[in-house]
This record gives structure tokens, C-alpha cells and sequence, in this order.
């Protein structure tokens, strides 16, 4: 028999392409597709520790066209945005980034981003799901603003790792070298605007590079010829995956749970139980979520994001946190795990209850060699700075490599 | 040091019982209205020269307790009564005369005794109720869990099969319910009409209009039809007790600061630019003139503002004055010294709401209308009469707009249906005031121009008025309350927002 599947259209379920996707396909030896925000997307292209020690060492390009990108401009557009996240946007100077979150109502995260600031009344706000729902609802009662989706017709790459800045100064890119962190810069590209920002998900150096979606591929071109020399390379989700698990950051999916799509209750997070209680200012003007969160830094989480540095050498992924080596009462879980080859340590990210933080911490780890199943229990440490956090990163200009 | 306890923004009858129960406590309480005069929508003006009416002009279910804690009969207050009929073109009428049906068949009015005894008995159960705050849904305190469980043990007290009938007819549609009990389409007309008044409701509207019934229903309560006289006396035992007014004060913005924790009301800014402080800011305007216009979204959460931005407050009573030269004479009737309804059967009522409801004027509006110059004889001129109708159903976002041509073209579909009952009364007409939805909301700085501030609907009452997180007159602001219709148990002249939102302010 044939099924046929007329009455609803797969086709339209196929990943649309990436505005990168000729040159994507050149490079995906593997084909390892899988798709973000409906964009085909590669969880690698060669192979993930490759592709990550690319990055520590030369430096990778990463595809961020999938990225939602909204520009939010007019007189109102501060007071908005303001209103929206949890830190101060009124102190953002132009041709800034901030790292920033937003919350419900009830204070649980709802998602983390990035505000752009263009000038006075003009935004982008990036995150990593479509929030047009969450901005329409921000913008009851602040009249004069305009948002513009451009997550389709701007194009996003992010180039990462200790050559960046020599690849960027071999494309042209005069006076890059002097970008500070977090700062926005404006480049004639043949005459399109190109817009470069000192911004990533690596914890090293590295910038993000910013077009209009047709003249993307033209960019690449330019971009790979200037990083030949300099061991420029394509990485994948799951090398960024490595690369921000040593930064330290947190991602969806793992560290918390979109407040706007978690069902049960509580099962997503605050901004103090993943550790970004410096990112909630109380100083500023009223927020959202300010009234919850209040409560919250007084009452203290109920969990905390932990860094974990455990000994031996097995990623403890999906491990239990244990007050004790007998292992009886669990206190947490582990979010993300890793072997670290830069930091040469067993690293993790773990919810812990908060009131058990100061006790001994213990992961009951589960592995497996060529097929049997093991488990073992491990000593943690907590470790308060970022388990990798270059030199580099800061400075400004960056040494030449 | 702040300059008042309490500012209590708008000087509708709910400001004005708020604020008093406030003064009598001791506090230092200033009442600022937006408006040339108390009242609100029951205030007393002219609307043509030598003749004056109030948007508002009965008030049929006014707590006994309101008046005797306020003192209102010192006051000038004084009570009435107030018979509901309904007249059929040809003369013929039945008519609700203080609680009894007259002018109906055998059938219905044996039926109606039925029909009479299950609902006041429902009306009673809810008695109480409205003279409280309703807890919040969740974490509550033991006292408030006693309040639940006292509706629920006096739903169950009602005995089984009541109460199972009381669960059956709650959100019934009128239509359906009356079906049941009576036949003839006049008297249908006529038991049907307080469920629907106000709301945005036809009879064949599921819903609750029954529970609209009941709340209209109250027992304890008094008819005044000098509205007047009913607002004068509140002002004055208001002022008696130390309450400031000031008129033509329009607030332009609630005051916050965030200097503690939490953020808290320190007073208002009046369109003037006059700054005032205060401990407590009352508003009686309506939740979305309140916390989007008055105080901001900025100092609001996210949800809480869409929540409030959605409430349905769209109004759909249209109000026509008419100065009358003499009194009218309507087919088969002695004086038209009541409420009378020009509304044939109950489809006609659907039909005029199906119009509304899809932004179009009535083809057959159903009118109630009331003669006040006959309760009230300084409102007309001697020998002369005022004549107040309410107009079912007229949609504030009128598809065309209400332009001059449509208010002229409703204007004459109401004084054409008039005549059909009162043939010789457009000879009469020496001037008119239309109050359409748009011009309430505009004259009276009511959003929407609605009756009650916002719907009368299952998701908008008792713990959901106006919304969560402000259902028991706080609000997510510290000092900051509500105390109008917008708020349980809803609108009309009953002076209970106010009542519970004073109790609320002072604990
Ligand atoms: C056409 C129509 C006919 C009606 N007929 C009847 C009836 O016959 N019987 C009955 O019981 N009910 C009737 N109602 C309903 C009744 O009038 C209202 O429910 C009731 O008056 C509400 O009282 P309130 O005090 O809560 O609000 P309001 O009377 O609306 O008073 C609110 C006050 O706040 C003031 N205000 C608003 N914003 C500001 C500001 N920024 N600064 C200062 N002041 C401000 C307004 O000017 C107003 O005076 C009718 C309603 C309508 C629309």
C-alpha cells in the first residue's frame, strides 16, 4: 500500500536552509544535521573534539543565523526593554552588548539573551527561541516602539577562538584590533554595512559578525580566504556545547528550562538558582519578575548552580549530587559534564540544594566500557571562579598569534 | 510627613462610600474627582436648559447597612419604590410590582411563584458574599478557607436538590431558564431584562446573566430613584465626617516609589501638576484607566498588564435624555412612574444584541425607560419632563463609527420605537443628550463606557474582579487599592466596592 500524506504537508516540516547553507554543505563531511528554530543546523561537521581543540587553538566559525534577532527602535524602546530584563539597560552606552535575562511574572527565567545597543532608540535583542510573543506582551502600555523580526533576512556568524582578531584584521577590518569586549562595530564591506560585535559563547576571544542575509555567503568567502592561514574551521552544537561548559555558561535544555514552556510546577529556575543573582539589579527601575525575585534573594534559592570539579577522570553526566559517600540522601543533579582538556580537570555544572552547599558534595557517576555498565563515587569540589577564562578574552588589542 | 492618609481617586458613589468609611475611622482622606461634580455616572447634571438627569437613575439593590453606617437619611436620603413593566405597543402589560407578577396568564403567574421562591432562595445563599473580600485561590489563611467553606456550606445547607439545581441553573442562559416556568413572551420580556441590563449579554447567552439575576437580587437592600438626592447625601455625610472633595481634579498619574523593597503608592500628580501625598491611594477609576493610564506599565508585571488590558470592558448601553414638554401618555397606561420596557419578546432582545455583537446598530433597539422628573420635581421644569432611556444593545466600537450620522440614525430608531408605545411623544421632544458607549467613556472617564467597569462574567467576578493579584482591592503596589465597580461584586449603585475596599484600607 502507499501512504500518502496529503491531508498535511510534511514538505513544509523540511529545515529551511541556512543563508551560510552553500558553504555549510561544502564542509558537513558528516551530514550531521539537526535543526534549530526550523533552520538546518550541523551538531558537527567533522568531528566534535576537532572541531573544539580548532577553537582553543586556531580559531572556528559557528552559525548563529538561527538566532532570533529583534530590532526594537523608538522613543519607548528603553523603557521597554528595561521593564523586560533584569539588569539596568538605561546604563548601556551606544554600540554596547549586554548579557541580560527575562523572567515571568513569578521570577523564573523565561530565556537569557543579548541587547545590542544601536543607539539611543534603537535595540537588537538576540536569544535562542522566538520570543515575538513575549516582546507583544512587554509592549502593552509603550506606545511608541516598532519591533522588526529580522531572525530571516540577518545573517549571524560568530568567530571564535585565540586567531580571530588576526583573521579579521587579515579581511580588512581596520582598528578591530582595538574593540573592547561587548562593544559593536561598523564596517564598510564592499560597500554593505557589516556589523562586528566582540561577543560569544566560548569564553575566548572571539566576535560575532552581523549581515544582511544575501550578502552572507559574499562574507564567508571573504572571512575563510582572510582565515586560511590562520586554521579558520566550521564547529558544530556539540564542540559549543564543550566550549561553553568550560566558560561556564548556562544553556537551555540543560541548565534551565524555558520558564514559558515548563508544565510542572517550579520546574524551571530563577535567576539566583542558576547563580546570576549579579545580573538581577533592585537598584534599577521596576522590572519584571522584581517583586518575586525580592522575596527570593531574601527567602534564598532553594537550589544553586554549582561548578563542579570532580575527581578522577568520568564525566559525571546526569550523575546525583550526594551529601555523603553512602550516597542516601540526594541534594542535586548534575545539568553538564565534560572532561576539560584545556583546564585538564572533570568539570560539571550541578543544581544543588542550596542549605547542603556548604557540606561535602558527592557524584555517584555512571559509565560504561565497551558495553558493561560501571559506577563509581566521586569527590566534588566546588569551584567559585571560571573553570577557563583566557588572558586573552580581556584583552585589548589581543596579542597577535 | 504625608499630606493625607488616603487619596481616593474619583468621586463616583464607590469613592464617596470608601472614602467616608475612611473618615469615620479618623483618617485624613481627600477625595479627588476628575469631573465638574460628584457621582460619576450618577452625578446630577443639565443637559439642557432647565432640565437635568444622571446616566445612573435608580438604584434597586443598596445595602440597608451602607445607609444606616453612613447615616444617609440624615442626609436627605430616602427610599422608594420601584415596579418593572413591560408594555407591548398595543397597550397590553404585566409588571414585577414589589416582588409579585401582575397582568399574566393563570400559568405563568402560578408558575412564576416558583420560579420566584428558587431564586430568591439563591439570591439569599449569596447574601453575605458580596459584603466581602473573596480570598485569592491558593495558600490561604485559615480565615479565608472559612470563607470559602461558608458559600460552600451554605450551598449545601440549601438541601440536595436545590443545590443541585442550583449548580444546573448558575450559568444557564436566561432564555432557557425562563422557558422552563413561563409562556408568554411579554412576561419573558419582562423576568428576563435584569439578567441582561449592562452586560454584554443576550438572553441566549451561556454565561451567568442568572447569577447577574442574583446579584441584582440582594436581599437587605433599598430602591432609591433619586439619584440625586442618594448622591447629595453621601457627599454631604462624606464632608460631615472630614472627607476634603475636590471636583475638577483629574488625577493624571499615581505616584510610586521604590525606595523600600516592594513599591509602594506615595500619592498623585493632578493633570495641573499639583503633587499631593499620601500614605494610601484609592481609585475608583476603572483597573484599566487605573493601572495603565494612572499608574504605567512600567511599574507593572508583564502578565498582570496583559491580564488588565484584556478584561472586557466594552459597554453596550447607549443612554438617550430627552427634555419632554409635558408628560408622556404611553398606550394603556396611567403615569409611566416606573421602569417600563419596550421590548415585545425575547428575540427581539437577541436580535438587537446579535446586531451589536457584530459592531452594528440595533434594527430594533429594546429600550427601558424611566421618568426621574416624577421621583424628582427639581429636574424639570415645572409642568415639564425629563425622560431617561436605556438603550440595548449599541456596541462602543460601532463598525462605522459613531459619527454623526449614525448617532442621528439611532436616535431616531429609538424616538420611532417610542412612538409605537407613546404615539404623540415626538411632539414633545424639546431636546436631547445621546450618550453613546464612546461619549460615557469619554465624559465620565469610565474605559469603555461600561456599566460595571468591565463585563459581568464568570472570568471576570468574585476572585477574578478585575483580575487576579488585585481581586481583593490591594494590588501587586503597596497602598495602592481599588475600590470601584471594576472591582467584586461589580457595578451598579450598591456602594459595596467601596465598602469592602474601606474595610481592606484600614486593615
Ligand atoms: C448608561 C448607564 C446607565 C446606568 N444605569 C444604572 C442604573 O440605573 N442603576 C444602577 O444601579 N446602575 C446603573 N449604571 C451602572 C452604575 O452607574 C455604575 O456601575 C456605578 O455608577 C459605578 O460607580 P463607581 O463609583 O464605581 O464608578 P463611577 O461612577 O464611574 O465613578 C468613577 C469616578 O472616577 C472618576 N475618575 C476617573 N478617572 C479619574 C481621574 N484620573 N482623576 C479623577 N477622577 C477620575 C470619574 O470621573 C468618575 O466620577 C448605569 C451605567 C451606565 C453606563
Amino acid at each position: 500500500m502507499i501512504v500518502t500524506m496529503n491531508s498535511f504537508d510534511l514538505a513544509t516540516e523540511k529545515p529551511k536552509p541556512s543563508h551560510f547553507q552553500p558553504r555549510l554543505d561544502e564542509l558537513n563531511i558528516k551530514e550531521a544535521w539537526s535543526a534549530w528554530n526550523g533552520y538546518k543546523f550541523a551538531e558537527y561537521y567533522y568531528e566534535v573534539e576537532y572541531e573544539y581543540f580548532c577553537v582553543r587553538n586556531l580559531c572556528g566559525t559557528y552559525d548563529i543565523c538561527p538566532m532570533q534577532k529583534y530590532f526594537i527602535s523608538g522613543a519607548d524602546a528603553e523603557r521597554m526593554l528595561n521593564r523586560m530584563v533584569t539588569r539596568d539597560v538605561t546604563k548601556m552606552k551606544n554600540g554596547r552588548v549586554s548579557y541580560v535575562l527575562w523572567c515571568t511574572d513569578e521570577g523564573r527565567l523565561i530565556d537569557d539573551g543579548t541587547i545590542f545597543r544601536l543607539g539611543d532608540e534603537e535595540f537588537m535583542l538576540t536569544c535562542g527561541s522566538p520570543s515575538t510573543a513575549w516582546l507583544k506582551k512587554s509592549c502593552v502600555g509603550f506606545d511608541n516602539l516598532t519591533i522588526r523580526d529580522r531572525s530571516d533576512d540577518y545573517a549571524g556568524l560568530a568567530l571564535q577562538g585565540p586567531t580571530s582578531c588576526a583573521v579579521l584584521k587579515k579581511m580588512g577590518l581596520t582598528g578591530i584590533e582595538n574593540a573592547k569586549p561587548f562593544t559593536i562595530h561598523h564596517f564598510d564591506f564592499g560597500g554593505k554595512p557589516l556589523m562586528v560585535s566582540r561577543t560569544g559563547f566560548t569564553g575566548d576571544l572571539g566576535y560575532e559578525l552581523w549581515i544582511d542575509a544575501e550578502h552572507a555567503v559574499e562574507m564567508w568567502d571573504a572571512l575563510y580566504a582572510a582565515g586560511q592561514d590562520y586554521g579558520i574551521h566550521p564547529f558544530g552544537e556539540q564542540a559549543t556545547n564543550m566550549l561553553r561548559l568550560e566558560a561556564g555558561f548556562i544553556m537551555p535544555g540543560y541548565e534551565f528550562n524555558e520558564a514559558l514552556k515548563t508544565v510542572h510546577f517550579e520546574f524551571d529556575q530563577t535567576p539566583f538558582e542558576l547563580n546570576l543573582g549579579w545580573m538581577v539589579d533592585f537598584k534599577k527601575p521596576h522590572f519584571n519578575g522584581r517583586s518575586a525575585l525580592v522575596e527570593e534573594a531574601r527567602r534564598g534559592p532553594k537550589y544553586t548552580l554549582t561548578k563542579l570539579d570532580i575527581e578522577g577522570n568520568k564525566p559525571a553526566d546526569g550523575s546525583f549530587i550526594y551529601n555523603s559517600k553512602r550516597c542516601t540522601t540526594d541534594i542535586g543533579y548534575v545539568t553538564s559534564a565534560m572532561w576539560s582538556p584545556v583546564v585538564k580537570s572533570n568539570i560539571a555544572l550541578a543544581m544543588i540544594e542550596t542549605p547542603y552547599l556548604n557540606g561535602e558534595l558527592w557524584a555517584e557517576i555512571n559509565y560504561e566500557k565497551e558495553l558493561r555498565q560501571f559506577h563509581k563515587v566521586a569527590r566534588c569540589k566546588i569551584q567559585d571562579a571560571p573553570f577557563w577564562s583566557p588572558e586573552r578574552a580581556r584583552l585589548t588589542p589581543p596579542s597577535d598569534f | 510627613m504625608n499630606q493625607y492618609d488616603s487619596i481616593v481617586v474619583g468621586a463616583g458613589h464607590n469613592g464617596l462610600v470608601c472614602s467616608n468609611y475612611l473618615a469615620k475611622r479618623g483618617k485624613r482622606v481627600l477625595l479627588l474627582e476628575a469631573g465638574e461634580r460628584c457621582g460619576g455616572l450618577a452625578s446630577t447634571y443639565e443637559f439642557h436648559p432647565g432640565f437635568k438627569t444622571s446616566v445612573a437613575q435608580y438604584a434597586t439593590h443598596l445595602p440597608k447597612r451602607i445607609i444606616n453606617d453612613l447615616k444617609l437619611r440624615d442626609f436627605g436620603y430616602a427610599s422608594h419604590k420601584l415596579d418593572l413593566e413591560a408594555l407591548s405597543p398595543e397597550g397590553d402589560s404585566v409588571s414585577l410590582r414589589s416582588g409579585s407578577l401582575f397582568g399574566a396568564s393563570a400559568d405563568d403567574m402560578a408558575a412564576y411563584q416558583d420560579y420566584d421562591r428558587l431564586l430568591d432562595k439563591f439570591a439569599q445563599m449569596f447574601q453575605p458574599f458580596w459584603q466581602k473580600t473573596v480570598p485569592p485561590i491558593g495558600n490561604n489563611s485559615l480565615s479565608e478557607m472559612l470563607a470559602f467553606a461558608e458559600l460552600g456550606l451554605k450551598i449545601r445547607l440549601m438541601g440536595r436538590e436545590d443545590m443541585q439545581e442550583f449548580f444546573r441553573v448558575i450559568a444557564l442562559p436566561m432564555y432557557d431558564l425562563l422557558d422552563e416556568y413561563v409562556s408568554s413572551p411579554l412576561v419573558k420580556s419582562l423576568l428576563s431584562w435584569d439578567a441582561l441590563i449592562g452586560t454584554k449579554q443576550a438572553p441566549r447567552s451561556p454565561n451567568n446573566s442568572v447569577l447577574h439575576l442574583l446579584y441584582r437580587m440582594q436581599g437587605d437592600s433599598e430602591i432609591c430613584v433619586n439619584i440625586q438626592n442618594l448622591v447629595e447625601a453621601l457627599t454631604q455625610s462624606a464632608e460631615a465626617n472630614g472627607v476634603e472633595i475636590r471636583t475638577a481634579a483629574p488625577v493624571e498619574s499615581i505616584q510610586i516609589s521604590q525606595e523600600s523593597e516592594a513599591l509602594a503608592a506615595t500619592g498623585v500628580v493632578l493633570e495641573s501638576g499639583e503633587a499631593i501625598s499620601a500614605g494610601q491611594v484609592i481609585s475608583s477609576a476603572d483597573p484599566k484607566t487605573t493601572f495603565l493610564s494612572l499608574v504605567g506599565s512600567e511599574w507593572l508585571e508583564i502578565e498582570f498588564t496583559n491580564r488588565i488590558q484584556r478584561i472586557r470592558d466594552r459597554g453596550m448601553v447607549s443612554k438617550l435624555h430627552l427634555a419632554l414638554d409635558g408628560l408622556p401618555a404611553f398606550n394603556g397606561l396611567d403615569s409611566p412612574d416606573r421602569r417600563l420596557l419596550l421590548a415585545p419578546d425575547v428575540e427581539t432582545i437577541e436580535c438587537a444584541f446579535d446586531n451589536a455583537k457584530y459592531g452594528e446598530l440595533p434594527e430594533q433597539p429594546v429600550l427601558e425607560v424611566t421618568t426621574p422628573s416624577l421621583s424628582s420635581s427639581d429636574l424639570a421644569p415645572e409642568g415639564k419632563h425629563v425622560m431617561s432611556i436605556n438603550v440595548m444593545y449599541t456596541p462602543y466600537a460601532l463598525k462605522e463609527g459613531w459619527n454623526v450620522s449614525a448617532r442621528e440614525a439611532l436616535q431616531e430608531s429609538v424616538v420611532k420605537t417610542l412612538e409605537t408605545y407613546a404615539p404623540a411623544i415626538r411632539s414633545q421632544i424639546l431636546g436631547s443628550e445621546l450618550l453613546t458607549p464612546a461619549d460615557l467613556e469619554s465624559r465620565f472617564h469610565v474605559s469603555g463606557g461600561h456599566w460595571h467597569h468591565g463585563d459581568f462574567a464568570l472570568d471576570q467576578l468574585i476572585m477574578m474582579r478585575p483580575t487576579h493579584g488585585a481581586a481583593q482591592y490591594k494590588t501587586p503596589i503597596d497602598g495602592l487599592l481599588l475600590c470601584g465597580a471594576g472591582t467584586h461584586p461589580g457595578g451598579d449603585l450598591t456602594g459595596l466596592p467601596g465598602f469592602n475596599a474601606a474595610r481592606e484600607a484600614l486593615s
